[in-house]
């Protein structure tokens, strides 16, 4: 009975969070026609929680709420990334969803929690934690997915998702409670201690790591656990691929560095190898699929494929036979690339939602014919995208790319890194594809681009960060290795 | 065998049996009844295993709530099973074979001694007086209170979620607002005028 | 007593406890269809004075023996099964219309002691049983094959499951002030404090702190049972008698006798939760069974007045009552109560 009430210092971003969420219910709720309200209303949320998240950093590994929440580097700026990236997911799809008649308090509602959802699964230290994050992220994703309830496809990409996420959400629990049955523990620190110190058999831990992983990968969407990553990227509107496509990611990355890092370090040797499995798969089926999609969000969806693929070439090199000297440069590598991925999807999602238009979504290459003549600022923009996915020099891409490829070269998969290399060589045929499209071919559309010019600021500062960052990655590298040199 | 052991075996043959009934029964209605069935049994295996305000719970929201708006929604639908089944000998021996190799894994597992229940100490005996739900009560609401929170705004969003994708205010509909209905004074409907007597 | 049972226990050995226990259920059981049975009469009797009507007198003196009679034409009519009705859950509908009602009385004390099972989480086991109650109707309609009986049975499911949540939120305070979920020490708590002490413990009962849900708590007990006015689940005038409508002779009266157990089961529980149960309410008078019948008979005879007094309501009217009223309200008087059960005014210490 010897209870004392938790921390709730570390945890205040969360709160915040939680408070605001209240309040924009309450607003729109009461309010008629808040909509506008509830838009600055969570925007302002995301930027309070950036202020006290940035606030309350002070470095340290702070566990509270009985270990099952933690507070430290990593967690600190994967929340930042989050909150930029909703924030930036917000401002582009604004007029898109206000054309399409979908924008309304429960939008931001949903976007609200599936943001609070990313935050808890950074944050956990604990199996329960991890998975109600998730919960709250997926639910949330169901429903905006399906928001466009007069679209058949968004239906219907809504009942995919939701039907395989179920399925992943079972897997993963599965295994949990193996690793629980296993260990007898459910927070990650003490799985750890318990595996180390349990040594001998460890067949039920590779049961429950199996499905662990599984469960993993269809949230990070690779292969083989990745066919519901094109038709919900196609099906489903821009606005809420692009919240689905940059975001989450961020938090599945935590996801994977706190299940499989901090709480199952021990049996690194056999869950590097399953993900080398998945990486090569993705990466292979990624890049090759994505030649013959018509289709941009589809396109983008199957490059997001070869993308985690190469993510997951970080997280493979770092132990080599028992030696983890090479973790700390391999997952803030896989770190870095996250980030870079999402900065990219973030503008080449952006683009298509700039092109669209009350009544119109552009989503196909066709879409995107002569852009240069009807605006080459944007042809420009959507031109340095598709260079920095392609992991062309100087773009912050291709130095993700090159981290990825070091970290795998210094734990001796030379083997694999010549593979991503060829793997890449033939994804940027499809992303060159688009670039030959959009400045040697004719407009079949000539209507004017109207876009508010908030949106035209932030694309541009988005593309020009890719250009930018590609050229001065120093700082972002150094974040990453600070959030690394914690976990070590 | 005691009485204890006669009772959990009667259990889990429903439960097991009930299970079956539900993917085989050809009837979506019948399936559902035999889910409520199994939940039941479940319920009363743990009771068996002293955990009287989980088996208590588990009938309240599955069988009193959850299955009883999906026995609902099942009646109401039409569902052709002939077309549902077609397509099922062509799936059978994909599927079987996932099946067999899981099982097989499963068994290899869990059949074995690896499971290693040894090193999991054996739970305390009860004291006298202990009540099952105070100490759930009191976990949930002391070191269980932020998964327990978190668990709160993830119905939270299911509520929400389920008003977005399905509140439509449509202007055609001519329904009533009890609300408004209610509301309504004599005066709204009724207006007394004083006049004075009028000769014939 | 004890001295009559050791031979007859001695008699049965290890069987005792078994044959104990049904021994019980059945001196619960067979009292409880008596009370059935005149409760019917007395609704009668009671709706037909207050109508100046004479209500039923001809079989036995002043229509006593009506109830037998008619329980006699309802087992002697033939039980017809609809040919298009799903056959074995037409016939399990009107059993699992039954059962629950019948198994909540296992929790229910009577007097100090006299339950069939005390157990610590009564109240729960409650709300678990009459949650189950719903499948009879919902069962029965879907097995008739009719439309007017799953008009009803969709009616019955929506304002079940609706009245039960306001219905719970009552209870949670209940067990708030009680500290407890077992009915025998909700009973006991509500014979404490000052009034109790002065030798009034009517005043010092649960109806009075938590007076709001005393009121939701009958009246969505009213709607749980699908009594008028909130009885459009058999809706007479325009769905003739929703889910019993193909049902005749003792499948019927199965409904019937579930439908009268369980406004009776209601009252007792309104009795025991609010009105302190078997206590007495003044100090010179001792406790006792007694004084729960008298608490049951009056709930009962408000269910019968109600019936006599108010027209039907709508159904949208009955769920706008369930979900915008008695929800937000027990749910604002849930935190009250926990407010006022944890500030220096608490009277519950």
């Amino acid at each position: 009975m010897n209870f004392v009430i938790p921390d709730f210092y570390p945890a205040a971003a969360e709160l915040f969070v939680v408070a605001m969420s209240f309040v924009v219910l309450m607003t729109g709720t009461f309010l008629q026609n808040s909509r506008s309200l509830s838009y600055y209303l969570t925007q302002f949320t995301l930027l309070g929680a950036a202020v006290v998240t940035v606030y309350t950093m002070d470095g340290q590994v702070t566990l509270t709420f009985t270990n099952m929440y933690v507070d430290d580097l990593m967690g600190d700026f994967l929340k930042l990334m989050v909150y930029l990236s909703v924030a930036v997911v917000l401002l582009y799809s604004r007029s898109y969803i206000g054309d399409r008649r979908i924008e309304s308090t429960e939008y931001y509602m949903l976007v609200i929690y599936a943001t609070l959802g990313m935050m808890v699964m950074i944050a956990a230290n604990h199996f329960l934690t991890l998975y109600l994050g998730l919960e709250l992220l997926s639910l949330s994703l169901y429903a905006l997915v399906a928001t466009q309830r007069d679209s058949a496809r968004a239906t219907e990409a809504a009942m995919k998702y939701f039907v395989l996420g179920a399925l992943a959400s079972g897997l993963l629990l599965y295994g949990m409670s193996m690793l629980y049955g296993a260990t007898g523990s459910l927070e990650l620190s003490r799985i750890a201690q318990a595996i180390y110190h349990q040594g001998g058999d460890k067949t039920v831990l590779m049961f429950g790591l199996v499905f662990v992983v599984a469960g993993l990968a269809f949230k990070l969407g690779v292969v083989p656990f990745h066919m519901w990553i094109p038709d919900v990227y196609q099906g489903a509107p821009t606005s809420v691929t692009l919240l689905i496509a940059s975001a989450p990611k961020l938090a599945a990355f935590g996801m994977a560095m706190r299940l499989l890092v901090n709480g199952l370090f021990e049996l690194a040797d056999q869950w590097q190898s399953m993900l080398m499995f998945l990486a090569v798969l993705s990466i292979a089926l990624g890049n090759i699929a994505a030649i013959a999609q018509p289709n941009l969000k589809r396109m983008l969806g199957y490059s997001g494929i070869s993308h985690m693929g190469f993510m997951l070439l970080g997280l493979v090199s770092g132990v080599v036979e028992g030696d983890r000297h090479f973790a700390l440069n391999a997952y803030s590598s896989a770190m870095f690339y996250v980030f870079s991925y999402v900065l990219m999807t973030l503008a080449a999602f952006g683009v298509l939602l700039v092109l669209s238009r009350a009544g119109f979504d552009a989503e196909t290459l066709e879409d995107l014919k002569g852009l240069n003549k009807r605006s080459s600022w944007f042809a420009g923009m959507m031109a340095i995208v598709m260079f920095s996915m392609a992991g062309i020099p100087f773009f912050i891409g291709f130095y993700a790319k090159f981290s990825v490829l070091l970290a795998v070269v210094a734990s001796g998969y030379k083997w694999l890194a010549v593979f991503a290399v060829m793997m890449s060589l033939i994804g940027a045929f499809y992303y060159l594809r688009v670039v030959k499209v959009m400045f040697f071919d004719e407009p079949q559309d000539s209507s004017p681009i109207a876009t508010p010019a908030t949106m035209r600021v932030a694309l541009s500062l988005n593309a020009l960060a890719i250009a930018a960052l590609g050229l001065l990655p120093g700082w972002v590298m150094w974040i990453c290795d600070q959030s690394m040199l914690q976990s070590f | 065998m005691d009485f204890q052991a006669v009772v959990f075996y009667f259990l889990a043959t429903v439960v097991v049996l009930a299970s079956l009934r539900v993917i085989t029964a050809k009837n979506p209605v019948h399936a559902a009844l035999f889910l409520v069935l199994a939940f039941f049994s479940a319920g009363g295996i743990w009771m068996l295993l002293h955990a009287e305000f989980l088996a208590i719970a588990l009938v309240m929201v599955y069988v009193g709530a959850v299955m009883v708006l999906f026995l609902f929604v099942v009646m109401m639908l039409d569902i052709n099973l002939e077309r549902i089944r077609q397509g099922f000998w062509s799936y059978l021996p994909i599927g079987a074979l996932i099946g067999i190799l899981m099982l097989a894994e499963m068994v290899v597992v869990l059949g074995s001694r690896y499971f290693g229940l040894e090193h999991v100490p054996q739970p305390a005996e009860f004291p006298a007086g202990y009540s099952n739900t105070k100490e759930l009560g009191r976990l949930l609401y002391t070191d269980y209170v932020y998964p327990f929170e978190l668990a709160s705004i993830v119905l939270l969003v299911a509520m929400i979620a389920a008003v977005a994708l399905t509140l439509r205010k449509r202007k055609s509909v001519k329904a009533l607002d009890p609300a408004k209905q209610i509301a309504v004074k004599r005066d709204d409907r009724v207006r007394i005028v004083s006049m004075d007597a009028e000769k014939k | 007593m004890e001295s009559y049972i050791e031979p007859v226990a001695q008699f049965f050995g290890a069987a005792w406890p078994l044959v104990w226990s049904l021994l019980k259920i059945v001196g619960i059981i067979a009292p409880l269809f008596l009370c059935v049975a005149y409760l019917t009469l007395a609704e009668r009797k009671v709706i037909g004075y207050m109508q100046v009507r004479i209500g039923p007198n001809r079989v036995g003196p002043y229509g006593l023996l009506q109830p037998i009679a008619d329980g006699v034409k309802l087992l002697l009519k033939e039980i017809i099964i609809p040919s298009g009705a799903n056959k074995s859950l037409f016939i399990i509908g009107p059993v699992l219309a039954l059962g629950p009602a019948l198994a909540a009385w296992a929790v229910v004390p009577f007097s100090e002691g006299w339950v069939i099972g005390n157990v610590d989480a009564g109240l729960l086991f409650l709300l678990a049983i009459t949650s189950i109650e719903v499948y009879g109707v919902i069962i029965a309609a879907w097995a008739s094959n009719s439309k007017y009986a799953f008009l009803g049975g969709m009616r019955a499911a929506a304002q079940m499951v609706s009245y039960e949540i306001a219905m719970g939120f009552a209870l949670v305070c209940v067990l708030m002030i009680s500290s407890s979920l077992n009915l025998t020490d909700i009973v006991n708590n509500q014979n404490k404090g000052q009034f109790a002490d002065m030798g009034l413990s009517v005043l010092s009962w649960n109806w009075i702190p938590l007076f709001p849900m005393f009121i939701v708590y009958l009246i969505s007990g009213i709607a749980e049972t699908n009594r008028a006015p909130f009885d459009v689940v058999e809706g007479e005038s325009e769905i003739v008698a929703g889910h019993m409508v193909e049902y005749s002779g003792m499948a019927f009266a199965l409904f019937f006798l579930g439908e009268y157990a369980n406004m009776i089961l209601v009252s007792a529980l309104t009795s025991i939760l609010f009105l302190g149960g078997w206590l007495s309410p003044v100090g010179f008078l001792p406790d006792g069974f007694i004084w729960l019948a008298l608490k049951t008979s009056f709930i009962l005879f408000l269910f019968l007045w109600f019936r006599a007094t108010f027209p039907r309501f709508r159904y949208d009217h009955i769920m706008r009552l369930g979900w915008k009223v008695f929800i937000p309200l027990t749910l604002f008087w849930v935190v009250v109560v926990a407010v006022w059960v944890m500030s220096p005014l608490s009277i519950w210490k």
